[in-house]
């Protein structure tokens, strides 16, 4: 098998991972002479499901000795099979890189032999990038479920981020369906690595120079929709997860039929849509002041499909508004429907200046469609009227219901609201 | 009125300084700007230069100037009059203006330098390095890169820290730059017919490109929202993007066909009643995995309702596929004889298997054709579990004896290894006593004598453990 078949296996097993985006250190990597972190986030290429390519996104192997259900590498699928060379991954990644192609490389792999040996090869690729190519773009390793502590510290020192995915949003859907994983286990591996980021953290402080370590924080993945875990089970494994763990990101990554899936699955993927509302109901968590439970209001505790959480949240909080835009505090602002964080910003510095009107508003780009049944602004706001009316949800609802499937693709690099 | 000729931001900076010292209202002012004079033509403006002695400047709030910077860049022939009325307006009373997003001049600057950032931002993602030929043994690389402002100098300084090892040019129709790892050079405009055409590597990237689009997920607006279609001509990958579309309905057909998940599991065919009887009938007709399309019939479990031992096997054989009995062929020949030296009567217990069809894969021999036994995946497993469930919970046992791995990983997980834990009595949600043991055709199969003889001794005492 030469290079490209395999490229084609391995980048095709890997496309089912969500946590593309890359986000960097701010610094530059001492000593790099190719590439760099600074201009986070920056898409080289879409391809035509709407989804952008920022790194070269492969498995170093997708045998896996492992059988997890929601996986297409598990090791009663009956999926091609492929295996890299440690040197073929670097060279792929510095001839990408200096083609500017990509953003950096995200490198996971099945498991092969034993967990470490795994990690292990992972951390080979890693090493050989930074010191004999002298690469200082992106990295982002994959961490292998039940590696060793001290081979996941390695992999920190090569690497811009870290991840270990927490797969599925209960412990008893893994119980069910990845049965070698292990909630603790996962849980863990991410204590091990919070623990050296604050610990090199701490020697900053103290004015040392410690080896850079996970310079990008950790990040994990949960599969959504495999099992029939609601959406309020799913946020409060995440927000537990920023808390505790302190992680960058959580992704979501709705469960797709995939090819060779098994039996235990559902058939059809629930909608991308679901994907969406989580990532900004987690993003109301993260930058809004929200608790996971609060932001689920539907009865079945799943997140509304039809409507963003945070008009879905309003709606069922009346008493709540409206909202003075001119008087207002920064925590109430922030939970007007349609009024974002960098927005709720903006109006707090124009108001020491001057008030505003609705039509300052719709300057902002405030979404004045939602924000208009909620606030007060200087001139009089006719929409407000409605605030106590039974049908609002249908007035306030989004008429383009397309539109929101392209946020969709878009909404795992931001989840604004 | 004055006319004044501006090219860059320099330009523009020090004829603003200057008309601001001498407070020349804005008003007063024409700015003649958006000549096509190369960036690179050194003559000074000498219109700038004229405008004499420099008096004291009020001070200018620094986003203003960074602000200018980027606007600067922008096509628009009116930026550099709305400039200078800003710049006006901050000195003269509206200090914290920029603070005021909604006023009009802030509205639309602010609009151009978001057109600018995001040409920018453009630059950095879509320019392709193509590998040429090398000097002195060094890479040489060049892209040719199509701006919607003249946004070069603003985005080089990045390729330089990015790619700071390596000798590259980057060619628009305006200006271009080179890197030589040390400094910025930059140079004339450049039309893309001079551009290199292609790089060896591009094969490589394309299959990459194609592998990671999800033919099942089509959103070509959201693609060209993010991609515009202006840019295509110089992305390698972009001229795969018919293709990939006319061929992804097929794709998402064939990912559906092969897709074991669409399938359905035992439970679907389960009877109103849950006794033996009507489990039986119900089974017979089960279709919830590909397995009993092949087999001759379903192999259902057989034995005392009422019985305290309950053994499981694997899957039935070929015997017994044609029988339709399970345990008849040359492995039931073995239970039976371990079962009696165990002091077990076979009609007290009830044996059964955890798929009820059999899979088997065919090869011609000299003899005929024969059917190999094929071991079960998880799927089908996990599929025709719901019978054994059923038939543990109609019996309701007090033990239960898993012969061979298969059975062993279906009711204790799929990390229970048989050559560990063989033997031992553990707990399950079915019963107290429930241990594994060596399956039949395993000992039949294993060709150390010595080691056969130990198996069966084993399966024996096994099995007279629980007696
Ligand atoms: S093997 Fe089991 S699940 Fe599959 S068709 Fe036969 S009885 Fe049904």
């Amino acid at each position: 098998m030469d290079v490209r078949d395999k490229l084609q296996v391995l980048a095709d097993a890997a496309k089912y991972d969500a946590s593309c985006a890359s986000s960097g250190a701010k610094t530059t990597r001492p000593g790099s002479t190719i590439g760099s972190t600074e201009g986070m986030g920056i898409c080289h290429s879409y391809t035509p499901d709407g989804r952008c390519v920022s790194l070269l996104k492969i498995l170093l192997t997708n045998y896996c000795i492992y059988d997890c259900q929601y996986c297409v590498n598990r090791i009663s699928s009956d999926t091609p099979r492929a295996r890299f060379t440690v040197d073929e991954v670097v060279s792929l990644t510095m001839e990408f890189y200096k083609r500017n192609y990509i953003e950096g490389l995200f490198l996971s792999s099945g498991i092969i032999q034993t967990s470490d040996y795994t990690m292990e090869q992972l951390i080979a690729v890693a090493k050989k990038l930074r010191t004999e190519q002298r690469y200082g773009g992106y990295i982002h390793l994959k961490t292998i479920p039940n590696a060793s502590q001290s081979l996941i510290e390695e992999a920190g020192l090569w690497a811009d981020r870290l991840s270990v995915n927490i797969e599925l949003p209960t412990e008893g859907d893994l119980y069910k369906l990845a049965p070698e994983k292990k909630k603790p286990q996962i849980e863990g591996a991410m204590a091990g690595i919070r623990d050296k980021i604050d610990e090199t953290k701490q020697e900053q402080k103290a004015g040392f120079k410690p080896p850079r370590f996970t310079p990008a924080g950790q990040s994990t993945q949960m599969i959504v929709g495999a099992t029939d875990a609601p959406d309020v089970e799913v946020l409060k494994t995440a927000s537990q997860l920023y808390s505790v763990q302190n992680l960058r990101r959580v992704y979501y990554s709705a469960y797709s039929p995939i090819p060779h899936a098994d039996a235990r699955l559902p058939g059809q993927s629930p909608p991308l849509v679901r994907e969406h509302r989580l990532y900004q109901a987690d993003w109301l968590i993260r930058f809004y002041g929200f608790d996971a439970s609060e932001i689920v209001a539907e009865a079945d505790q799943n997140l509304s499909l039809d409507i963003d959480p945070k008009l879905a949240w309003a709606l069922a909080n009346r008493h709540y508004f409206p909202v003075d835009v001119n008087k207002a505090s920064r925590e109430e602002l922030l939970r007007v429907p349609g009024i974002g964080a960098r927005n709720v910003k903006r109006i707090l510095n124009i108001r020491r200046f001057q008030s505003l009107a609705s039509g300052d508003m719709k300057k902002l780009r405030v979404a004045w469609n939602r924000a208009k049944f909620f606030v007060l602004t200087a001139n009089h706001n006719p929409a407000l009227l409605n605030l106590d009316k039974l049908d609002l949800r249908s007035k306030a609802e989004p008429k383009t219901k397309q539109l929101m499937l392209f946020d969709a693709a878009s909404s795992a690099l931001s989840g604004e609201v | 009125m004055q006319s004044i000729h501006v090219d860059t931001f320099d330009d523009w900076r020090d004829a603003a300084r200057r008309l601001l010292a001498s407070g020349v209202s804005p008003t007063d002012v024409q700015w003649i700007g958006g000549t096509e004079r190369s960036l690179f033509d050194d003559e000074p403006s000498p219109t700038a230069a004229d405008l004499g002695g420099e008096g004291t400047t009020p001070s200018v709030p620094k986003a203003f100037l960074e602000l200018a910077r980027y606007v600067a860049s922008h096509r628009e022939s009116g930026r550099w009059s709305l400039l200078y009325r800003t710049l006006w307006r901050l000195t003269h009373g509206e200090r914290h203006l920029l603070e005021v997003t909604t006023d009009d001049d802030v509205y639309r600057l602010t609009q151009m330098r978001k057109a600018v950032s995001r040409d920018i931002h453009k630059m950095k993602a879509f320019v392709r390095f193509r590998k040429v030929d090398t000097i002195d043994a060094e890479e040489q690389f060049v892209a040719w890169h199509r701006s919607d402002h003249r946004i070069l100098r603003l985005a080089a300084p990045f390729f330089a820290r990015r790619f700071s090892g390596m000798h590259w040019s980057i060619l628009t129709p305006d200006e271009s730059v080179t890197w030589d790892q040390t400094s910025l050079h930059y140079g004339p405009g450049v039309p893309a017919s001079e551009a290199p055409s292609e790089d060896a590597l591009e094969d490589l990237w394309k299959a990459y490109y194609a592998s990671i689009f999800n033919p099942a997920r089509v959103k070509v607006a959201a693609m060209k929202r993010e991609m515009p279609v202006r840019h295509w001509p110089t992305l390698p990958e972009a001229e795969l993007i018919d293709d990939l579309l006319r061929e992804a309905p097929a794709r998402a057909d064939a990912m559906i066909q092969t897709n074991e998940g669409f399938a359905e599991t035992a439970a679907h065919f389960m009877p109103e009643h849950g006794d033996l009887v009507s489990l039986r009938q119900a089974a017979s007709t089960c279709r919830a995995c590909p397995l009993h399309q092949c087999a001759t019939q379903t192999v259902f479990g057989e034995g005392s309702p009422t019985a305290r031992i309950v053994l499981v096997g694997e899957q039935p054989g070929d015997r017994e596929d044609i029988e339709g009995h399970p345990f008849v062929g040359p492995a039931g020949k073995l239970l039976d004889e371990a079962l009696k030296q165990a002091g077990i009567e076979r009609r007290e217990v009830y044996i059964t298997n955890v798929v009820k069809h059999f899979k088997f894969r065919e090869t011609e021999t000299p003899r005929g054709k024969r059917r190999l036994h094929q071991k079960p995946d998880s799927r089908e497993i996990y599929a025709c579990r719901p019978w054994l469930e059923a038939e543990l919970a109609a019996i309701g046992p007090q033990v239960i004896v898993c012969l061979g791995a298969t059975a062993a990983q279906a009711l204790f997980g799929r990390d229970f290894a048989i050559t560990k834990d063989r033997g031992n009595v553990m707990r399950t949600d079915w019963c107290d006593i429930t241990i594994a043991t060596w399956h039949p055709a395993a000992i039949l199969r294993m060709q150390d004598a010595a080691r056969q003889s130990q198996m069966r001794t084993q399966l024996v005492e096994d099995l007279a453990s629980v007696k």
